[in-house]
């Protein structure tokens, strides 16, 4: 009964999207579009409420277990525990994609309830346009991936969900993602609603800049946690990896953090408008191609997803629709679009000029090198490309974008001279070089890690020193946020330059007793124990790890998970201030002399490797205050407009009534 | 010029939908080839089916006939799937030398016992350091390798009976 009325929602949703659509182009076309028009918002909002009862019809059907429908049996047992087979909801192809279009639905519902800034036919082609998007996700859903699907007779036992998705990480990754993906297609759809309309001013920017930051802050949180949930589950030690899935995260992220830089020009020096209205076009497309790339099976990749070549070429086709269609629009109308203000090279705008080439040079970088495989594949030629392509040939890129932002924030709108902010460059400039003074006479860390140590200490100076000359008080609260943002880059650049250039790894065998050394500390293993969890057995390795301070019992696991049946290695970590200790225990490697079984474990010590993820969260959290900053901003200003006009009625009444 | 900055986007995207189209339509080879084909058989000695049993090793190979080298493992399902067919290839005087991958002598016994024994020698790889040698990834696996110890043709998977007949041409070929 849950399911049917799950599908019943989607399909009623599906209904109101061809309304809504409706709705939105008789409200762009004709000049009084009537009650036909009035119904987008209305419509927008009731598809939003349907796609989360359809959800939570989901989310039940997978927390009782009912076997009966085919994707809880594909991907859930009883046995799990309660988190997780909550989480099993979206960790499929079928739930994640309901996630994605009841996010969507959401997102849409929001904007039709809230966003009264723009005029009334600009709001009817939004809508129209998120219609148009969301009608081609839930015909996806509906067609070929649907999630409510029975199974006659209903299946015995669940098939479990994969071990390695068991976990916490898992619970959050996906939908913060998806928060980020859906939040560019709002942005989207407000940007093909300004070629539509031909609107493409700062109060475009506006309207846009609270979506594009929300999914900024997501995607920025979603790429942290998944590198995080990377680097303690897989077991590699490594916490980034180039894999065409982590690249399909990033490749939005990169596009969304150029559209926040330009967007924020066009809203307060309406320069940049073309550049920005294909921004918008470019980071939904990218989190479109992401989605492709990851489901249709034509990467191969340490994340492997439901992969069918039917549900690849539907995405594709939707993709053609969308992306195909706005790239088509843009070259059509944005020749139109009035060209934006002018400004001096060295000035604010020059600056976020150049960390927007910049940055999408490091897309194009990045999305060749996911896409070089496909292309040579097609010469039939196999290739595997990796870090030794992405982190030089991206750093090419990274570190004069670095460099223009230990400047750029300092600098005035419109034109600006070096010699007003000859103090702080200075400054700067001796941080820099004090740095890699320190950095090389004391440490023999390589070429990138020295630039990337060096712009980490500068940056975290630098991206402060736009309060020189403000009163604290003064500060608006989106400034603080752009500042905190910044420094969270300095932060994470310090993790990442410090675990490249000081971390120790050990792959040792070892039978109970031994000890051996991993950088400034001893580990000794004690035992080897198994263990048994609710739905897996263990071997597990008791490892003390001491310093000159105390001693710690690290207890890494090889697992064995029985529903379905699979071996993992759960890695284990002890965090101190200054870095990560992180331990695996592998195979038995055979007998050591004295009789007793020696087990293969592998140690790191990874000094300040937790700054690129807490580097992150600041990075996040001044988005949060940027976007709570800018809200604030536009309702002070609309209340003082709306006092403005009051005033004025009261004074046309007093002038009436004396007359 | 405007006009080309305007349309490149268009035409850029374009050219990935057609690449990615291609692709779709094309067979999907998840199969990693081995880089070995060609090469001589990686040096090895490795102990008998049990422990009394006499070591193989790699020059073995090299004795002038060509002989097929089967990885396989007992507690791997495939193998039990293939054996029949490694059965139908020593019926026809295939010889056949197998590689228990990270195997017990009582649980080979017992695999033997229950689906036949094609094996003209085992060998156990308890490290399975044949198998990477070997630029292997999954069980079974079965090779062929000709009479100068040259490793000639590789099949990845379980035998099935449509590749019984192509394995006993590749393994003429290497006369």
């Amino acid at each position: 009964m849950i399911a049917e009325l799950g599908l019943a929602a989607l399909w009623l949703a599906a209904g109101l999207c061809v309304l809504q659509l409706a709705a939105g182009v008789v409200g762009v076309r004709s000049a009084e579009p009537g009650a036909v028009g009035a119904l987008a918002r209305p419509a927008a909002i009731l598809q939003g409420l349907l796609l989360v009862f359809a959800f939570a019809c989901l989310l039940r059907l997978f927390v009782m277990t009912d076997l009966s429908v085919a994707l809880v049996a594909m991907n859930s047992h009883a046995d799990k525990p309660f988190i997780y087979r909550l989480s099993g909801t979206w960790g499929n192809h079928e739930g994640s994609m309901l996630l994605w279009v009841t996010i969507l639905g959401i997102s849409g519902a929001l904007v039709a309830a809230f966003e009264r800034r723009m005029e009334d036919r600009f709001m009817k082609a939004v809508l129209g346009a998120q219609a148009f998007v969301a009608l081609g996700f839930l015909a996806f859903l509906l067609f070929s991936s649907n999630p409510f699907t029975r199974l006659n007779p209903p299946a015995d036992f669940g098939a479990g969900l994969n071990p390695l998705l068991q976990d916490v990480g898992l619970a959050f990754h996906p939908p913060i993602l998806y928060l980020g993906y859906v939040g560019l297609s709002v942005a989207f759809c407000f940007v093909v609603a300004g070629l539509v309309t031909r609107q493409a001013g700062p109060e475009l920017a506006r309207v846009m800049r609270p979506w594009v930051l929300a999914a900024w802050v997501s995607l920025t949180l979603g790429i942290a946690a998944g590198s995080y949930w990377a680097y303690y589950e897989l077991g590699w030690g490594g916490w980034w990896f180039w894999d065409p899935v982590e690249n399909a995260s990033l490749m939005p992220w990169l596009a969304a953090t150029a559209l926040l830089h330009s967007v924020s020009v066009l809203a307060t020096r309406d320069a940049l408008r073309t550049w920005t209205i294909m921004l918008g076009v470019v980071a939904f497309s990218m989190s479109m191609v992401g989605t492709f790339l990851v489901r249709s099976g034509i990467l191969t990749s340490v994340h492997v997803f439901a992969v069918d070549p039917a549900r690849g070429a539907f995405i594709l086709a939707l993709l053609m629709i969308y992306v195909g269609g706005a790239f088509g629009l843009f070259a059509l109308r944005a020749g139109g679009l009035a060209e934006g203000k002018r400004f001096a090279a060295l000035s604010r705008e020059g600056a976020l000029v150049f960390n927007n080439v910049m940055l999408s040079a490091i897309l194009a970088v990045v999305l060749l090198g996911t896409l070089y495989p496909i292309l040579t594949e097609a010469f039939d030629t196999r290739v595997s490309i990796g870090p030794p392509y992405y982190n030089p040939v991206t750093a090419i890129f990274a570190v004069p974008m670095l460099l223009a932002l230990l400047v750029g924030p300092m600098l005035r709108w419109k034109r600006d001279s070096l010699a007003r902010i000859a103090v702080p460059l200075v400054l700067i400039g001796a941080m820099l070089a004090g740095a890699v003074t320190v950095i090389v006479i004391f440490s023999g860390a390589g070429v990138l890690s020295t630039i990337g140590l060096a712009l980490a200490a500068a940056l975290a100076l630098a991206s402060w020193l736009p309060l020189r000359g403000r009163k604290l008080r003064f500060v608006p609260l989106a400034l603080w946020g752009s500042m905190l943002a910044h420094f969270g880059v300095a932060v994470s650049l310090a993790g990442m330059a410090s675990e490249s250039a000081f971390s120790t790894e050990r792959l040792v065998a070892m039978s109970a007793g031994d000890s051996v050394s991993v950088g400034p500390f001893q580990a000794t293993l004690q035992s080897v124990d198994p263990v048994a969890g609710p739905n897996w057995t263990a071997l597990q390795a008791n490892l003390a790890v001491a310093d000159g301070s105390g001693e710690t019992v690290l207890r890494p696991q090889a697992r064995y998970f029985t529903e379905p049946v699979q071996n993992t290695s759960e890695s284990a970590l002890m965090t101190r201030w200054d870095g990560q200790f992180y331990a695996i225990l592998g195979d038995v490697v055979g007998p050591a002399e004295n009789g007793e079984d020696r087990w293969q474990m592998r140690l790191w010590w990874k000094p300040f490797v937790t700054l690129i993820w807490y580097g992150a969260l600041l990075i996040a959290l001044g988005g949060l205050l940027s976007i709570f900053g800018h809200l604030r901003a536009s309702a002070r200003a609309r209340k003082i407009r709306e006092g403005v006009a009051r005033r004025r009625a009261e004074k046309l009444e007093m002038k009436d009534a004396a007359a | 010029m405007r006009t080309f900055w305007l349309i490149l986007p268009l035409a850029l995207f374009g050219l990935f939908v057609g690449v990615a189209a291609y692709q779709l339509t094309q067979p999907k080879d998840e199969f990693v080839r081995s880089a070995m084909i060609g090469k001589p058989l990686p040096e090895f000695d490795l102990p008998g089916e049990t422990d009394e049993a006499a070591h193989v090793t790699s020059a073995a190979f090299a004795q002038g006939e060509p002989v097929l080298l089967n990885l396989w493992a007992t507690w791997c399902l495939p193998c039990i799937a293939e054996a029949p067919q490694l059965e139908a290839l020593a019926d026809r005087g295939v010889p056949i030398v197998g590689i228990a991958v990270r195997d017990e002598p009582e649980a080979i016994a017992q695999f033997l016992e229950a689906y036949g024994n094609p094996y003209a020698a085992i060998a156990r790889d308890d490290i399975a350091e044949v198998q990477l040698a070997l630029g292997s990834g999954g069980l079974p696996e079965t090779f062929v390798i000709d009479g100068e110890g040259i490793i000639r043709y590789q099949h990845i998977g379980d035998i099935r009976e449509s590749d019984v007949d192509t394995l006993y041409a590749a393994w003429e070929d290497a006369k």
